[in-house]
C-alpha cells in the first residue's frame, strides 16, 4: 500500500438486503450502498417468486385462472377476482346480476380495508411499534372470518365467479358484518392514537421518503402512493367500473407525498370504504348472483383491456381471445411491480431506518411484484 | 415479622458460625462467604432473568390483546425452561470468516459485568455484598465496559449487519453514559455520598423521585437507552439490521446476550429503586420484599414504554442525547447545587 493511502479512509459499502430479511415483505431483494448508516444507492432485485402466472393462464380456461389471481396480491384476492372477472365479462359482454354486483361491492372494499390494516399493521411493526402490528390484525381477523363465511377460505378465497359470485352469502354474514362496521369506526380511532399520534412516528416518517406527483406520474404511481403526493385520481370516481358511481365517497388526498402522508391516506380510506360498505348494505337489492352462462366459455375473437382500483393502486389486465376457451395471452398489471419502481429514488440520501419505513409505505406485495 | 426480615442475614450468621466451628481460620471463613454471596447473587440474577423473560411475554402479550404463552405448564410458566432447553440443545455455528477466539470470548464477556453490577445493590436491610465508598460509581463504571462485548461480538462476526449494530452500539452506548451519569449527580448532591446504604439512608424521610423528579426522567431514558431497550434497541434494530451484532450467535451463545440483557435490565432497576425510590425501605413487609417489589415496578415501566413506543431513528437519538438528555442534566445538576446552597444559607 502506498504510503498516502495508509492514512485513515473511509470507504462506501455495498450491503445485500434480502431476499431474506424481516422487513423486505416477501421475498425483495433490494442491493444497497451504504455510506456508513446512509443510504447511497439501492437497486431493486425481483424475481424470487416468480411462478410464471401469465403463462399458466395461457393453458387455462378462463374460469380456471380465477384461483390465480387469488396468488397475485395475495393481501387482495378479492380485487384480484374482481379485476380478472370483470376483464373477462367485458370481452364476452357479460351483464351481471344486480345483487351479485353488489356483493362484489361489499367484498371489494372489505378487502381493500383488510389489505390496509396489514399495511398499518406491517408499517407500524417495521418502526418496531410491535403493539401497532396486533390491533389492525385483530379487526382484519373479523374481516377474513367473514371471507369464510362467505367463500370457505380467508386469504385465495376465489369468490367471484364470471357473471357473479360463486355463492350469495350465507345468513350469519349480515349480522356480523354490521357489528363489524359498528365496531370500526372505534378501531380507526385505536389505530390514530397508537400510531398516528406518536411522536416517535411522526419524527420517523414525515418528510421522508418525499415523492411528488410528477415523479410518481413519470414512473407510473399509481393507488394510495399517488394520492399521498396531492393528486385526487382513483379509478372508482375516474372511470367508474362495476356499479361503483352509485356510491358516495370521498377521494382523500395528502400534500407531501412523504412517508406519513401515505400511512394518513390509507387510514382515510379506510373510512371510506367503511362508507362505500354501510351503502351497499343499506342498498342490496334481493335477486339471483349468477348470470345464466354456458358451461363452457368461448368469448370471441379480440382483446380487451380492464382496469379496477386495487388496494395497492392500478389492477389491470390485458385479455387476448383467439375464439377458443383459454385466453392467447393474458398480461398483468400489477401496480407493486409499478410502484418500486419509484422506491431507488425515494430511499437516497436516507438513513437505513428510512429506507425499511418507506418500503413498508410503498405497501409491496411480492405475490404480485414477480406474478 | 422480623424473622422474616432477617432470614437471609441469619441465615448468613448461621453459616459464619459453623464455619468458624470446624475452627477455620477468619480470612477462610470470609472466603468462603463470599462464595457463598455470589453464588446467591447469581442465583438471585439468573431466577429474575427467568421470570422476566416471561414476565416480559406476558406483560406484550397483554398489551397487544394476546395472552401471551401459555401452554408449557400453568399459565405457561414453564415456557422459559422449555425455550432454554431448547437453546441448549442447538449447534452452536460459528461462522467461519469469523474471528473464532472473539466471538466465543464475547459471549461470555457479556455477562460477567452484568453480574458484577449486583456486588453493590443493597437488597434489603444490611443486605449488601460489597458496601463500597464508591459504589455509584463502580455501578457506572462496570456496567459500561459491557460495550466492549457487545462490539467484539459485532465486530468479530466479520458480518456487514453486525457491524453496522456495534458500531451503534458503541455510538448510543458511550453517548448516553454522559447524560445517564450527569442524571446521577443530583441524588449523590442531596445525599452527599457515593456510598450505596448513605444513598439508601438519606431517603428515609423523603424519597429524592420528589426532591429529583428530573433526574429520575432524564435516568430513565438515559437507563432504557444503555439497555438497548425499546424505543432505542438500535443495535439490534430487528427489522433494519436483523438482530445487529447478535445476528451470527445461535444456540446457548445467543441466550447469554438474551440473559445479560433482562439481567441488566434488573440491575438497573435496583439502581433506580436504590437512588430513587428510597431503596428497600417501606412499611409492614420485610425490606427485600420491598425492594423486590420496588425493582418489578421499575421493570413494568421499562416494558411498558418498550411495548408502546416505535423505535427511534439513529440520528434521532444522537440529537436526543447530546442536545436535550445532557443540558437538562446539567441544568438540573445547576438548579439541585443553587437550592442545597440556598437551603443552607436559610438555615433549614
Amino acid at each position: 500500500m502506498p504510503e498516502s493511502t495508509k492514512e485513515l479512509y473511509t470507504e462506501e459499502i455495498t450491503l445485500n438486503m434480502g431476499p431474506q430479511h424481516p422487513s423486505t415483505h416477501g421475498v425483495y431483494r433490494g442491493i444497497l450502498t451504504m455510506d456508513g448508516e446512509y443510504v447511497v444507492g439501492v437497486e431493486n432485485v425481483i424475481g424470487y417468486l416468480h411462478r410464471g402466472l401469465e403463462k399458466i393462464a395461457e393453458n387455462r380456461t378462463y374460469t380456471q385462472f380465477i384461483p390465480y389471481t387469488d396468488r397475485l396480491d395475495y393481501l387482495s384476492a378479492m380485487l384480484n377476482n374482481l379485476g380478472y372477472v370483470q376483464a373477462v365479462e367485458k370481452l364476452m359482454g357479460i351483464e351481471v346480476p344486480e345483487r351479485a354486483e353488489y356483493l362484489r361491492i361489499i367484498m371489494a372494499e372489505l378487502q381493500r380495508m383488510a389489505s390496509h390494516m396489514v399495511f398499518v399493521a406491517s408499517f407500524a411493526l417495521d418502526l418496531s411499534g410491535w403493539t401497532g402490528w396486533m390491533y389492525p390484525f385483530r379487526d382484519r381477523e373479523r374481516i377474513l372470518d367473514l371471507f369464510e363465511m362467505a367463500s370457505g377460505s380467508r386469504l385465495t378465497t376465489s369468490y367471484l365467479r364470471i357473471g357473479g359470485v360463486a355463492e350469495d352469502v350465507p345468513e350469519e354474514f349480515w349480522p356480523a358484518l354490521k357489528a363489524l362496521l359498528a365496531d370500526l369506526p372505534r378501531c380507526f380511532e385505536e389505530y390514530d392514537g397508537l400510531i398516528t399520534g406518536n411522536e416517535i412516528f411522526q419524527a420517523r416518517t414525515k418528510g421522508i421518503g418525499i415523492l411528488d406527483v410528477a415523479t410518481a406520474l413519470a414512473y407510473g404511481v399509481t393507488g394510495p402512493n399517488l394520492r399521498a403526493a396531492g393528486l385526487a385520481f382513483d379509478l372508482r370516481k375516474a372511470r367508474p367500473y362495476g356499479i361503483y358511481s352509485r356510491f358516495d365517497f370521498e377521494i382523500p388526498t395528502g400534500q407531501n407525498g412523504d412517508s406519513f402522508d401515505r400511512f394518513v391516506v390509507r387510514i382515510q380510506e379506510m373510512r371510506q370504504s367503511l362508507r362505500i360498505i354501510e351503502q351497499a348494505v343499506r342498498e342490496i337489492p334481493a335477486g339471483p348472483v349468477r348470470a345464466k352462462l354456458p358451461k363452457v366459455l368461448r368469448p370471441p375473437k379480440g382483446e380487451v383491456y380492464h382496469q379496477i382500483e386495487g388496494s395497492k393502486g392500478i389492477l389491470g389486465f390485458y385479455l387476448v381471445s383467439d375464439g377458443s376457451t383459454r385466453p392467447y395471452r393474458l398480461h398483468i398489471r400489477g401496480p407493486s411491480f409499478v410502484n418500486l419502481g419509484a422506491f431507488p429514488l425515494m430511499v437516497k440520501g436516507g438513513t437505513i431506518q428510512d429506507l425499511v419505513s418507506t418500503l413498508a409505505s410503498i405497501d409491496i406485495v411480492l405475490g404480485e411484484v414477480d406474478r | 415479622m422480623a424473622s422474616v426480615e432477617t432470614v437471609f442475614l441469619s441465615g448468613d450468621q448461621w453459616l459464619k458460625n459453623w464455619l468458624f466451628s470446624w475452627g477455620m481460620p477468619e480470612s477462610w471463613v470470609f472466603l468462603c462467604t463470599v462464595v457463598v454471596y455470589a453464588v446467591a447473587v447469581l442465583l438471585f440474577v439468573f431466577a429474575n432473568v427467568i421470570f422476566l423473560v416471561y414476565l416480559e411475554r406476558k406483560v406484550a402479550g397483554y398489551m397487544q390483546q394476546r395472552l401471551g404463552p401459555n401452554r408449557v405448564g400453568p399459565g405457561g410458566i414453564f415456557q422459559c425452561v422449555a425455550d432454554a432447553l431448547k437453546l441448549l440443545g442447538k449447534e452452536d455455528i460459528i461462522p467461519a470468516s469469523a474471528d473464532r477466539g472473539l466471538f466465543r470470548l464475547a459471549s461470555l464477556l457479556i455477562f460477567i459485568p452484568a453480574t458484577m453490577l449486583f456486588v453493590v445493590i443493597p437488597f434489603g436491610r444490611e443486605m449488601i455484598v460489597a458496601d463500597l465508598n464508591v459504589g455509584l460509581l463502580y455501578f457506572i463504571a462496570v456496567g459500561s465496559t459491557a460495550t466492549i462485548a457487545v462490539l467484539m461480538g459485532g465486530w468479530s462476526a466479520n458480518n456487514k449487519y453486525s457491524l453496522l449494530g456495534s458500531m451503534r452500539a458503541v455510538a448510543q452506548m458511550i453517548s448516553y453514559e454522559i447524560p445517564l451519569a450527569f442524571s446521577l449527580l443530583g441524588v449523590i448532591m442531596l445525599a452527599g455520598s457515593l456510598r450505596m446504604s448513605e444513598i439508601v439512608a438519606a431517603q428515609k424521610d423523603l424519597w429524592f423521585v420528589v426532591l429529583q423528579p428530573v433526574a429520575f426522567i432524564t435516568y430513565f431514558i438515559a437507563a432504557t437507552a444503555e439497555l438497548n431497550r425499546g424505543p432505542f434497541d438500535l443495535p439490534e434494530g430487528e427489522q433494519e439490521i436483523i438482530a445487529g451484532p447478535f445476528v451470527e450467535y445461535s444456540g446457548m451463545r445467543y441466550a447469554l446476550f438474551f440473559l445479560a440483557e433482562y439481567a441488566n435490565l434488573v440491575s438497573v432497576s435496583a439502581l433506580a429503586v436504590t437512588l430513587f425510590f428510597g431503596g428497600w425501605q417501606g412499611p409492614w413487609l420485610p425490606s427485600w420484599l420491598w425492594f423486590v417489589i420496588k425493582v418489578y415496578f421499575m421493570i413494568f415501566l421499562f416494558m411498558w414504554v418498550k411495548w408502546t413506543f416505535p423505535r427511534i431513528r439513529v440520528d434521532h437519538l444522537m440529537g436526543l442525547a447530546w442536545k436535550f438528555l445532557l443540558p437538562v442534566s446539567l441544568v438540573n445538576v445547576f438548579v439541585t447545587g443553587t437550592a442545597i446552597k440556598l437551603f443552607q444559607a436559610m438555615g433549614w
